[in-house]
């Protein structure tokens, strides 16, 4: 492919990529209400986001719901990820088949799965069962992100640590932990996304007491264009962006 | 070292029994329903029979399985074959514009897809972007009714993966060693013949991830056709959502699901298939 042709399909590759979005952000400061016609600027829907109430509540629940299971994720998937690589033990190599199905699992089948088995256990859906799909969802993620920076280590430096008196407990706390750092916070920020983004497995997992923001917009978009949404999509597409920044920021530090 | 043996036998037990509880036994409690009888609200008797997979192939479902895998298979070949040159591209551009082009699909990768399939809307509408272009060039005389077709729908699930396309292509582009290229070209091979014969194969781990990564959710995305299918299309997503939501017949649902889990299985068995060969042809 010659120089020029390139440069013109990659721009038309992100120009069906971002085009849809830029056009969304664009109306969601437009004046009109009812036409695409654009009729001046104006933050009128961001305001009127603001102070709906359930709104508000349902972003509140959202990122507590990101945040709290990003952090639990990270703690299992880091553990993880060291297990299955500092130690040999019967049922390694099971974990690590099965991390990578289940990262590779569509949403709906995880969602519908769990959902049989909250109902199984007869728990109420709500705030803790979609807190154990989400953490479900991420663990995978964080523990893949975790062993992948856990290969790039010198093996070495562990070593010295044993020879020097250290006890595994030392050598978690004091020597991988400090190394894995970057790569579990990128984690985080990965699940935080996951958590943030997902539709369907919330749609199975959560119940009418925990609305979360996702499915907000959900019984929203149905009703077709709004530039309520529109502001409330912008603002979604701003905090994502924020966080692939973020977690892409913190990967490349091992570099 | 007593200590540390111990502190050991706790962590693994403690993550085996998270995986039990999370992965492997919901998913055996989707395949019990499977074969059970579905009795009244939510309720699942068991049972072992395989009328719920029998009834999947039944005409009215199965020409929206059929459907659905056929849609499903459009996309993921329209996003490999737009997918792969562009990635191409992205593998072969520069670091220091590369790191910036690649963010730029990262971000799109990471972005919730409802909202990303809603920002459709905008450009499918009757009077949206897509219709006003058209007139303006004078291709159309009216605005076409896109929106609620299956066409939109294709496109909006297009819209959703390309991302999940392009990038573990780009993963395994980016690893290609160029020299396989340079000797196939120096041996006298044609440009198509390289890409067939050296491309292709190395790159295949690559593929056939991208290919998971698009086929599978466009099975079960079923917020798309919602948004821009109307009530018309469905999607195995959409019907497996029914028979759990509105049916309420479990088992039936939990058939379908495991039917995706099993495309799921296969598409996993060819991963690791070219993944191995690729491996075994590296040591050799």
């Amino acid at each position: 492919m010659s120089r020029s042709l390139k440069i013109a399909y990659a721009t038309l590759v992100y120009l069906f990529l971002y085009l849809p979005l830029v056009v969304m952000v664009v109306y969601s400061f437009n004046a009109s209400r009812f036409s695409m016609q654009w009729k001046g600027f104006t933050l009128h829907w961001y305001d009127t986001l603001i102070h709906d109430a359930s709104l508000i509540q349902a972003a509140l629940h959202s990122l507590a719901i990101a945040a709290v299971s990003a952090t639990v994720a990270c703690f299992i998937g880091t553990v993880t990820a060291l297990a299955i690589h500092r130690w040999r033990f019967v049922g390694r190599k099971v974990i690590h088949a099965v991390l990578f199905v289940m990262m590779m699992s569509p949403d709906i089948v995880i969602g519908i799965s769990l959902l049989v088995l909250f109902m199984t256990l007869s728990l109420p859906l709500g705030f803790w069962t979609l807190l154990m799909a989400h953490v479900t969802l991420c663990v995978p993620f964080v523990a893949i992100t975790v062993h992948g920076r856990l290969q790039g280590f010198d093996p070495h430096v562990v070593e010295a640590a044993r020879d020097l008196g250290a006890g595994e407990y030392e050598v978690w706390r004091h020597i991988v932990l400090p190394m894995t750092m970057p790569a579990v916070l990128a984690g985080w920020f990965m699940s935080f996304t996951l958590s943030l983004d997902d539709v369907i497995i919330a749609f199975f997992t959560t119940g009418p007491t925990f609305e979360v923001l996702p499915l907000r917009i959900y019984s929203m978009v149905r009703l077709g264009l709004k530039p309520e949404i529109n502001a409330l999509c912008a603002a979604m597409i701003l905090i994502t962006a924020v966080a692939v920044v973020t977690t892409q920021g913190l990967l490349k530090e091992r570099k | 070292m007593k200590d540390s043996r111990f502190f050991r036998r706790v962590v693994v037990t403690a993550i085996l029994a998270w995986m039990v509880l999370f992965a492997f036994g919901p998913n055996l409690l989707v395949l019990l329903a499977s074969f059970g009888h579905s009795r009244g609200a939510a309720f699942v008797e068991p049972g072992l029979s395989l009328h719920n997979y029998l009834r999947l192939l039944e005409p009215a479902y199965g020409r929206i399985l059929l459907s659905s895998l056929w849609l499903a298979g459009g996309v993921t070949i329209i996003c490999l074959v737009c997918g792969y040159p562009f990635a191409a591209i992205l593998a072969r551009t520069r670091p220091p514009w590369r790191n910036w082009l690649l963010l730029l699909v990262v971000i799109p990768f990471w972005t919730n897809s409802l909202v990303r399939t809603y920002a459709m809307i905008a450009i499918l509408n009757a009077n949206g972007i897509a219709n006003r272009l058209l007139l303006a060039a004078g291709l159309i005389q009216a605005p076409l009714p896109m929106m609620y077709s299956d066409g939109a729908v294709l496109v909006g699930l297009i819209y959703a993966l390309l991302p999940f396309m392009v990038l573990p292509l780009y993963a395994a582009l980016e690893r290609l060693d160029q020299r396989f290229v340079e000797a196939a070209r120096d041996l006298g091979a044609t440009p198509v013949k390289t890409f067939v014969r050296i491309i292709v194969p190395l790159t295949m781990p690559g593929i056939v991830s991208g290919c998971m990564l698009v086929f599978l959710p466009a099975l079960g995305m079923f917020y798309v056709t919602d948004v821009l299918g109307g009530a018309k299309g469905m999607l195995l997503g959409n019907f497996i959502r029914d028979q759990f939501l509105t049916s309420r017949d479990w088992p039936f649902g939990s058939a379908a699901s495991v039917a995706m889990t099993v495309v799921m299985g296969f598409m996993l068995l060819l991963y690791w298939k070219s993944n191995t060969r690729l491996s075994r042809r590296e040591w050799t």
